[in-house]
């Protein structure tokens, strides 16, 4: 592709008059290209009908100019040269014009706008009303920021069903038919979607669970009178007569927490992507955060014991609570910190498997 | 230039594209005509790479599809269905795709414009009518100025306004030297706009040829005559050697021949004619004929198809061996 500089014979220096260069772009065409089809083009106007003749030539030149407007060399020459050339400019595209137009296409939908402010109202909503609900009690039940799971729970279904839809939706109205034609490099789609929601997903969850912890941190932090705890892993929350936060707690519980979150509403794109289908993805995606818990709970007796102490230990919940130093299972100094790499192993596999469907599969 | 090469599409057990082989060439309005169900929008699909063919090939400019380094620029489609997110705003809509191709986004109120659509840019395609989303969809196949445009039933669902414009850009994007290849049902709206002409009838071609040959071939011009004493007329035509068909409403018809001597043969022997009328089959006639065969899903309620009327299918055949 030659550059603007490298074409000064066809435009005189400062634009010329414009009469004189009809168009760039088609004069150079017009004489570098044999023609093999019956007709020729028409002289002069080479744009669709109606549009205002305001084009390249007319334009002031300068580096604005040189950048929106090369030269067109995306026309392969030779036998099929000739036929039209357009006098917009011709990119060649990248990843970055893939993330571009899915940043216009998430914003550019309510269900964003609805599932991210449902899942702010339920996190900051829910996790403010148990912390000042704990301020008035004297004994210490869990961390300090620990409540903040409450509505993180809830929180987490909207960033899953947003996750689905990012795809989803464009299967349910037909628009993944025009986005594989505007950019049929289908792995360049799916990672500039999951791209997008993934950092989308983690900020503003990160944002909502930070909130919520500082308002833990602003209520409850403070001298404790009695301390009537059961568990021993407490004691790190009372240093020296006073609620603390302990150690590694504010980082579970702000970007851990959004990591977590963000990466199961990754994992849920993938499912979208391979499913197809709003419901049944939103539905498996269910399944898979609840199904562990639900089953754990009804697994009495002694031989279950095992099976169901590894249902709750890999149980997504568990993750996620773990992160909040209130793990389901039995060992109480669990990190949540493995699980998450294990989530975020899980959902690379997806995605994965997503891009395989995708690449094979008929639109 | 688009070029398909035994192009096959099945989806299962059915086949809905049946080795293909034509090309599609700039400059021309290429009228794509077929039945319902003839594989018309799955050829299309086929050729954005939207669907994968079994065998055979598509290619535009000698390259695949997803080979295209700036898509929108070299091809805009307007699909079937429509396929449009309705919650996005028609605006947003254009720009999204507009920046997957790094196209400059004053073209998006450029192209509404073009469509008439500037005054609901900013509403959601839901509320749509047909002809509304239609106009959006080919403002979103002009949205890269391509040099290849592809337009599936594109007036469908627009008023006679509406119509006329498709028409008239379709002429003036062919005009300007780009590939114009469109598809639909009605010959006679094809035969309105397109200069070239590829009929298929399920998934397989049935013809390739300009309008003015297909015109040229399948008008059959007659004549019809209408009197209180057909028998005579037959047999004063017989023995002028000239062949008469009687039609089963009590007329006669008699091909390659002119009225006027007709009318004065008639008026030799004093004949009382009540109707001596020039006629033309009509396209639309022409195309049936040349489908009949091929028709996969028709109505049941029509007493007389145009199977019946002329005798079938070798007719089609037998045309596109000869052309
Ligand atoms: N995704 C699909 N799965 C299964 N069969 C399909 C699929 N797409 C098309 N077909 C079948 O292929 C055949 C061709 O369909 P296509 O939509 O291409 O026809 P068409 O010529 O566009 O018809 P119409 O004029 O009604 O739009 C039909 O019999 C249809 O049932
Ligand atoms: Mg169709």
């Amino acid at each position: 592709m030659t550059t603007p500089h490298q074409q000064p014979q066809a435009q005189p220096p400062g634009g010329g008059p414009a009469a004189e260069a009809p168009s760039t772009a088609q004069a150079a065409t017009q004489t570098a290209q044999p023609l093999s089809y019956t007709k020729p083009p028409q002289q002069a106007p080479a744009q669709p009908p109606a549009q205002p003749p305001a084009q390249p030539p007319t334009q002031p030149p300068g580096a604005d100019h040189a950048a929106q407007y090369p030269p067109p060399g995306g026309a392969p020459a030779g036998a099929y040269g000739g036929g039209y050339s357009s006098p917009i400019p011709i990119t060649r595209t990248h990843l970055g014009h893939a993330i571009a137009s899915e940043w216009t296409k998430i914003r550019s939908v309510r269900s964003t706008m609805w599932t991210l402010s449902i899942m702010f109202v339920l996190v900051v909503g829910i996790g403010g009303l148990s912390a000042v609900g704990r301020a008035g009690e004297d004994n210490i039940s869990m961390p300090m920021l620990s409540s903040g799971l409450f509505g993180l729970m809830l929180g987490q279904i909207c960033i899953i069903t947003l996750g689905v839809l990012v795809v989803t939706s464009e299967y349910g109205t037909g628009m993944i038919r025009t986005t594989l034609t505007a950019c049929p490099q289908r792995g360049r789609v799916l990672l500039a979607k999951s791209l997008i929601f993934f950092l989308l997903a983690f900020v503003m969850t990160t944002v909502a669970c930070t909130l919520t912890a500082l308002i833990h941190h602003s209520v409850l932090s403070g001298p404790v009178d009695r301390l009537d705890y059961g568990y021993t892993s407490y004691e790190e929350s009372v240093k020296a007569g006073e609620f603390v936060v302990q150690d590694g707690e504010w980082l579970g519980a702000t970007v851990g927490a959004g990591l977590y979150v963000a990466l199961l509403g990754l994992l849920s794109l993938a499912v979208g992507a391979l499913l197809r289908h709003s419901a049944g993805a939103i539905t498996t995606m269910m399944g898979v955060v609840l199904m562990p818990l639900v089953i754990a709970l009804f697994m009495v007796g002694e031989a279950m014991e095992t099976l169901r102490e590894k249902m709750l230990e890999f149980s997504p919940l568990n993750g996620l609570a773990s992160l909040y130093l209130i793990p389901m299972q039995d060992d109480q100094d669990a990190s949540g910190w493995p699980l998450l790499g294990l989530l975020a192993l899980v959902t690379a596999g997806a995605l994965m498997a997503a891009y395989a469907m995708l690449t094979k599969r008929d639109v | 230039m688009i070029e398909l090469e035994g192009l096959t599409k099945r989806y299962g057990e059915k086949v809905a594209v049946d080795h293909l082989t034509f090309s599609v060439r700039p400059g021309v309005v290429t009228g794509f005509l077929g039945p319902n169900g003839a594989g018309k929008s799955t050829t299309m699909r086929l050729l954005l790479g939207l669907d994968r063919p079994t065998a055979g090939d598509i290619r535009i400019d000698g390259r695949h599809y997803d080979q295209l380094r700036d898509p929108l620029n070299y091809i805009g489609a307007l699909l079937e269905a429509k396929s449009v997110h309705g919650g996005r705003s028609a605006y947003n809509h254009l720009l999204c795709l507009a920046q997957s191709n790094g196209i400059p986004e004053r073209r998006v109120p450029e192209v509404l414009d073009m469509v008439g659509l500037t005054a609901v840019a900013k509403k959601r395609p839901k509320g749509f009518s047909l002809g509304m989303g239609q106009r959006l969809g080919i403002a979103q196949a002009l949205l890269g100025d391509p040099r290849i445009v592809m337009f599936d039933e594109p007036v469908n669902g627009l008023d006679p306004e509406g119509i006329h414009w498709v028409r008239t850009l379709m002429q003036q994007l062919a005009a300007e030297g780009r590939t114009v290849f469109v598809s639909s049902h009605l010959m006679s709206e094809m035969s309105l706009t397109a200069e070239h002409l590829v009929v298929i009838g399920q998934g397989k071609l049935m013809a390739d040829t300009s309008m003015a040959a297909f015109i040229h071939e399948n008008s059959r011009t007659y004549v019809r005559l209408r009197t209180p004493e057909p028998e005579r007329l037959r047999n004063v035509l017989h023995t002028a050697g000239i062949p008469a068909v009687a039609v089963s409403d009590g007329s006669l018809e008699v091909e390659n021949v002119a009225a006027a001597r007709l009318g004065e043969l008639a008026a030799e022997h004093r004949i009382v004619l009540h109707e001596l009328s020039p006629q033309q089959a009509s396209l639309e006639e022409a195309f049936m004929q040349l489908t009949a065969g091929s028709v996969e899903y028709h109505a049941h309620t029509t007493a007389e198809g145009p199977e019946a009327r002329r005798g079938g299918q070798g007719w089609g055949q037998g045309w596109q061996e000869g052309r």
